[in-house]
């Protein structure tokens, strides 16, 4: 299986926190509540579908998750 | 007409026969069950006009609610409720009515006191509040849920938050009926309910000047603007105003609507008792089929929405509840699925005014349906009351009879 990576757009994260609710192993919240992705957005084996969760119910469409 | 707010402007709000080109979200029929309307509405086209509330456009797609929320260049929040009538702005409440560049700053002050981690400290309050409300009517079997539950837990919530007597909630409630509802038709009694409302916080200001708490009026009191000087009393209380007007009945609606749901789905409420680790994933659910608050823009420059032209001198209905409707982006809109994984729904706003208290919302939620399943396994609508809700930019029950126990 090839391995995810995830990435927040700064530039559209408005601090609607689902991905921190639906994956919280993925995504930390700076202090204004908007969130980034943990270390440089590799996602561990196991959690692919929590990061893909995240991804679909982002209401800003701000997650990328990418495979390489 | 004038803009005198002494004058007494009351245009009729006649019965609506035609909702495409005269729509009124005042109306009963639109108060009693809005959602036939807005299919009618997106069936037509992507944005609707009323010559009613001085001329108004409400987007009806998911696409178009989006396009004006992203679009602040064309639209203003300066004004973010369609009323009758639109008088000169005087009590502006940073930042849900500040526009780029004044946004960002207004906003980033009130952000770190509503992250969840700040939610979470104040759980364990919210739950108390669930349960002392419920020891108050279980040993009668049956309770309006609107009057003695749901509308209390916001409330306390945010009085607690403040610093300010729990006991005082019964006033915010009332400041916030004169000025969301009454407020729409009644210059009168919005200015009425504005005035009490900065002249009790003004008292607590100057309190907290002398006596500095970490409470949150305390915590404003100390931020730093943009420059690095303090906030003004004005914008102060401008934000005070708005966490009360936005933060009370928003959660009581969103609360009961959420009951009255499970109140008439004994298969979801069964489930979410079974499985109460579901309840996060039902309330995102809730949120989207029967989000309460629909918020509105002033347009400023002439543009197109979803290919509609849209003219200045015309307020938007910003209607998040009809964009969580839309089918073109949530499959089977109409039903209410407590396990749907893909919810990308806007009943908190899109773009940069996201709501600023989600967090607090989504807990006192979670907290208040977790409460009450726990106690209150069993109940359904009483066939013998009236459910009723409330009138225009937010929508949920106001009176919500219900009777505990299995069905007999």
């Amino acid at each position: 299986m090839s391995k995810l990576r995830i990435r927040v757009d700064q530039d559209k994260c408005q601090g609607h926190a689902r991905c921190k609710s639906l994956a919280p192993e993925l995504f930390e919240l700076d202090e204004y509540g908007n969130a980034h992705e943990v270390g440089d957005g590799t996602v561990p084996a196991g959690l692919e579908d929590k990061a893909w969760l995240a991804q679909t119910n982002c209401p800003e469409i701000a997650i990328e998750v990418t495979e390489e | 007409m004038s803009d005198s707010p002494s004058a007494s402007y009351l245009p009729e709000h006649p019965p609506v026969t035609d909702w495409v080109h005269d729509f009124d979200h005042t109306d009963p029929v639109w108060t009693d069950d809005p959602f036939p309307i807005w299919e009618t509405l997106r069936a037509a086209s992507p944005v609707v006009h009323t010559e009613r509330f001085l001329g108004c456009y409400m987007p009806t797609t998911y696409q178009a609610v989006k396009e004006i929320a992203y679009d602040t260049e064309h639209f203003s929040s300066r004004r973010v409720i369609v009323r009758d009538v639109r008088p000169e702005i005087s009590a502006r409440a940073p930042p849900i009515t500040s526009d780029p560049p004044e946004h960002k700053p207004a906003k980033q002050v009130l952000l770190p006191p509503f992250t969840p981690d700040a939610m979470k400290r104040l759980e364990p309050r919210v739950r108390a509040i669930c349960n002392e409300l419920i020891d108050e009517f279980i040993a009668d079997g049956q309770c309006d849920a609107a009057a003695r539950y749901t509308k209390h837990i916001p409330v306390r919530a945010i009085a607690h938050m403040l610093g300010i007597p729990e006991k005082d909630g019964d006033l915010f409630i009332k400041w916030i009926h004169q000025i969301l509802e009454l407020g729409i038709k009644d210059e009168n009694e919005m200015m009425s309910g504005v005035r009490e409302m900065t002249g009790y916080f003004m008292a607590h200001l100057e309190q907290r000047k002398l006596e500095p708490g970490d409470d949150l009026i305390s915590q404003l009191l100390r931020a730093k603007g943009p420059g690095g000087q303090p906030l003004t009393d004005e914008h102060v209380l401008g934000s005070l105003r708005l966490l009360l007007i936005a933060g009370i009945d928003t959660t009581w609606s969103a609360i009961g609507s959420s009951l009255w749901h499970l109140a008439r789905t004994p298969a979801d409420r069964e489930r979410l008792v079974a499985e109460p680790a579901l309840i996060p994933t039902a309330i995102e659910e809730f949120l989207r089929a029967y989000s309460p608050v629909t918020m509105a823009r002033e347009v400023m420059k002439e543009t197109t929405i979803s290919g509609c032209p849209v003219k200045p001198g015309n307020m938007v209905l910003l209607s998040f509840p009809a964009a969580n409707r839309d089918p073109a982006m949530f499959p089977d809109a109409d039903k209410v699925v407590i396990d749907r994984k893909e919810n990308r729904h806007a009943a908190f706003g899109l773009g940069i005014h996201r709501c600023v208290g989600s967090n607090l919302a989504r807990m006192e939620m979670q907290v208040a349906i977790e409460e009450w399943l726990k106690r209150i396994p069993d109940f359904r609508l009483d066939p013998a009351g009236k459910v009723t809700w409330s009138e225009g930019t937010v929508r949920g029950p106001r009176q919500l009879p219900v009777l505990f126990g299995k069905n007999a």
